[in-house]
């Protein structure tokens, strides 16, 4: 391992990615393994799982336990909700969302997907491709990770053998074929051994292709955003009211999409009045130029109205404001969505209510059919919806961008979050 | 075309700011738990950030034990009176005179497990709907299950089993009358890089940080400083040390480590070929394999 250095550390990138695999696939085995080679498990740490492998009755040391935070999972050993994990290379800085793989637990890989440039897709090796393979597929292909890797483990299971890895990811492809998903690597594994993982493995000299973390490490991420399409949703109004700023009037916001440079005509919507950039500030200094994921805060040229909720856009380049949106929404309560109902919403840094005008259809994730004639949508149930806000909303689709194009919607007698939307 | 990829820390300092604004423009009275300790520096210092040139529009609350080490209570008097924040003591002596809570008896006591209620007290009396915490999800696995906008119910008790889903960057902050959320806007940083961030930033630490000699004692492993507030069993014995702290507790639950690291560059090296997590050394969370979640769970930090 290449010696730590502050300097390599102030100029590493960030990756985030999610691991979906079913119950015994070696997901835990395999973060457990990433975070051992890469030195994130700490002695005390590895001390206290030991301990309680022990007290389990547990042969080996449990990896799992590094993952499973809540006294009710470790009793039942499961994994019941997402865990977020951290570990550096001399290359790169990782989260990895760890979501379960249990078949009621969709909801949690949404959420880990949600934020992810990258996916891993574990596959028994002598299972093959099952239902929750597709399931964790076309996830990953809905929420639109960037980039999706299959590793097809326990390979020490089957020998090693070329036409197991082959004949798996043939029936991968197959069925990925039908989705969008253009980045797929394929890599067989053995987590458990190590094969692949870190260390290029001596057992399958037949694999020409990278490791897992050579991979992560590799993965071009930096057009991961989206860096043509200017947008600045505006989530507070800075207004100091000293006599050093008397008129200052800064908007703050995460950049969303694009780049913005000092100068540029900018408009905002839903208002559709015009401005000029004046400057982008920042508390130490005033940048030339931002772009996403950038926290900034603008001024403009001229004095217009502005408040949380709208957004700032290039006048060349502008969404679309509407109030008839269409989503694939997924469902993420108990309590089955109402037909007809009302919700609250929430998109970029704007609240609006809007009504379930028409559930259009609902996908068989397995099979990836519509259902039309079924249209009762509950937990993990993925769907089609039509929705009318109560106003308008500047919108891209999903596809186009990740942050513009998602909302949720909120319950609004229990203010849980019922629904996890991609506008289409 | 140009290259538009931030660093890791800039990343993540931009989600940071991002959380802070979004507390700030969903709660109408929202506060940040400052400590003293690093990570409360870092939240303040990103709350700088967010909303400059204008100031901080939250107060700072702090749980105050009565058993915090002088250095860090010194720093966060300074530090309030420099940027002209808003500071609020919630103190845990108050709470133990009025009868609210009974202290801990025995060589182990500690006034850790109390401050929930000087602090449910505190939100209570100050009707705060939201208060920004500087926990991280590396630190503990229980943590490693929070959510940025983490709801509490009208018991400020924590329910991770049911927790709501947190989807993209999109905060739900709804919530009934009298309940409240807890914020953690650097829930994403590691121990390494809250260091590196303080180095490349230069903010200002509380000296405890650094090496310096102190009397202590050791006890089942651990280097305690020397106080009033622990009473020393016949056969331990005090001697002077060169040590420092990693985290920044009670006096009564908080490890030093031997160390000679004086400068940030320093401890980033020291950090970098640690072997043990910073909570090692926090007797707090030794209490029970479930130590943290219970105590969340009943409304702590």
């Amino acid at each position: 391992m290449t010696e730590f250095s502050t300097a390599g550390y102030l100029d590493m990138d960030l990756l985030r990615f999610t691991t979906a695999g079913s119950v015994d696939d070696g997901k835990s085995t395999l973060i457990g393994r990433l975070l051992y080679d890469s030195k994130s498990i700490f002695e005390d740490q590895y001390e206290a799982i030991r301990a309680s492998s022990e007290k389990r009755g547990e042969e080996y040391v449990n990896l799992a336990l590094l993952t499973d935070g809540l006294r009710a999972e470790r009793e039942q050993g499961i994994t019941i909700d997402v865990a977020y994990r951290y570990f550096a290379t001399p290359k790169r800085k990782f989260i990895i969302a760890d979501t379960p793989g249990h078949i009621q637990y969709t909801r949690n890989m949404v959420t880990g997907a949600s934020t992810a440039n990258a996916a891993i897709i574990l596959i028994d090796a002598r299972k093959g491709v099952i239902e929750q393979t597709m399931r964790h597929t076309y996830i990953a292909s809905l929420l639109r990770i960037p980039h999706v890797i299959v590793c097809v483990n326990k390979m020490d299971l089957v020998d090693f053998k070329k036409e197991v890895f082959e004949q798996i990811k043939k029936d991968y492809e197959a069925f990925a074929a039908k989705l969008d998903t253009t980045d797929i690597h394929f890599l067989p594994i053995s987590a458990l051994k190590g094969d692949n993982v870190v260390d290029a493995s001596k057992n399958m000299k037949w694999y020409k292709g990278p490791t897992l973390m050579y991979l992560l490490e590799n993965i071009k991420i930096s057009n991961d955003q989206n860096h043509s399409d200017a947008r600045f949703p505006v989530q507070y109004v800075i207004r100091p009211m000293n006599s050093e700023y008397h008129d200052y009037r800064g908007y703050a916001g995460r950049i969303t999409g694009g780049v913005f440079k000092k100068g540029d005509a900018i408009t905002v919507l839903p208002g559709g009045l015009t401005s000029k950039i004046k400057s982008i500030d920042t508390l130490n200094n005033s940048l030339e130029e931002a772009f996403a994921p950038m926290s900034v805060t603008l001024t403009l040229e001229d004095e217009i109205d502005i408040s949380r909720g709208d957004m700032i856009v290039k006048t060349d380049n502008q969404p679309e404001a509407t109030q008839d949106i269409d989503v694939m929404v997924c469902w993420l309560a108990e309590k089955k969505l109402q037909p007809n109902g009302k919700y609250a919403l929430k998109h970029t840094s704007k609240e609006v209510r809007c009504v379930i005008k028409e559930i259009q259809y609902k996908v068989n994730i397995n099979t990836l059919e519509k259902i039309e004639d079924d249209k009762t949508i509950g937990l993990n149930d993925i769907a089609c919806l039509t929705l009318r806000t109560t106003s308008p909303l500047i919108v891209d689709k999903y596809k186009k961008n990740r942050n513009t194009g998602s909302l949720i919607l909120i319950d609004e007698s229990t203010n849980v979050t019922v629904g996890a939307g991609m506008i289409i | 075309m140009k290259n538009y990829n931030l660093t890791h820390l800039k990343e993540l300092e931009s989600e940071s700011i991002y959380v802070i604004r979004e507390l700030a423009a969903q709660f109408e009275r929202p506060a940040l738990l400052f400590s003293g300790g690093k990570d409360s520096i870092i939240c303040f210092h990103l709350a700088r950030k967010a909303f400059a040139p204008a100031k901080v529009p939250f107060p700072l609350v702090h749980i105050d034990t009565g058993h915090n080490f002088e250095e860090a209570i010194t720093f966060r008097d300074d530090l309030a009176a420099k940027y002209g924040a808003h500071l609020i003591v919630g103190s845990v002596q108050d709470s133990i005179d009025t009868g609210r809570v009974n202290e801990e008896k025995g060589f182990n006591a500690s006034r850790n497990v109390l401050q929930t209620v000087t602090l449910l007290d505190t939100i209570e009396n100050y009707k705060f709907d939201a208060l920004i915490g500087g926990a991280r999800r590396d630190e503990e696995k229980a943590r490693a299950k929070e959510r940025f906008f983490s709801h509490r119910d009208e018991f400020g008790q924590w329910d991770p089993k049911n927790q709501r889903p947190e989807l993209w960057n999109i905060f739900n902050g709804k919530k009934a009358v009298g309940e409240h959320f807890r914020v953690f806007p650097i829930s994403n940083w590691t121990e390494m890089d809250v260091w590196q961030y303080i180095l490349q930033e230069k903010i200002e630490i509380p000296s405890i940080y650094f090496t310096h000699e102190r009397e202590c004692f050791v006890r089942d492993g651990v280097i305690y400083a020397h106080s009033h507030v622990i009473p020393l069993k016949p056969t331990e014995k005090v001697e002077k040390m060169q040590v420092r702290f990693r985290t920044v507790g009670d006096i009564s639950c908080t490890g030093a480590v031997l160390s000679k690291a004086n400068s940030l560059e320093e401890i980033v090296e020291e950090v970098a070929a640690t072997r043990v997590t910073e909570r090692g050394s926090r007797i707090d969370d030794k209490r029970s394999e479930a130590a943290m979640e219970d105590r969340k769970k009943a409304g702590y930090f």
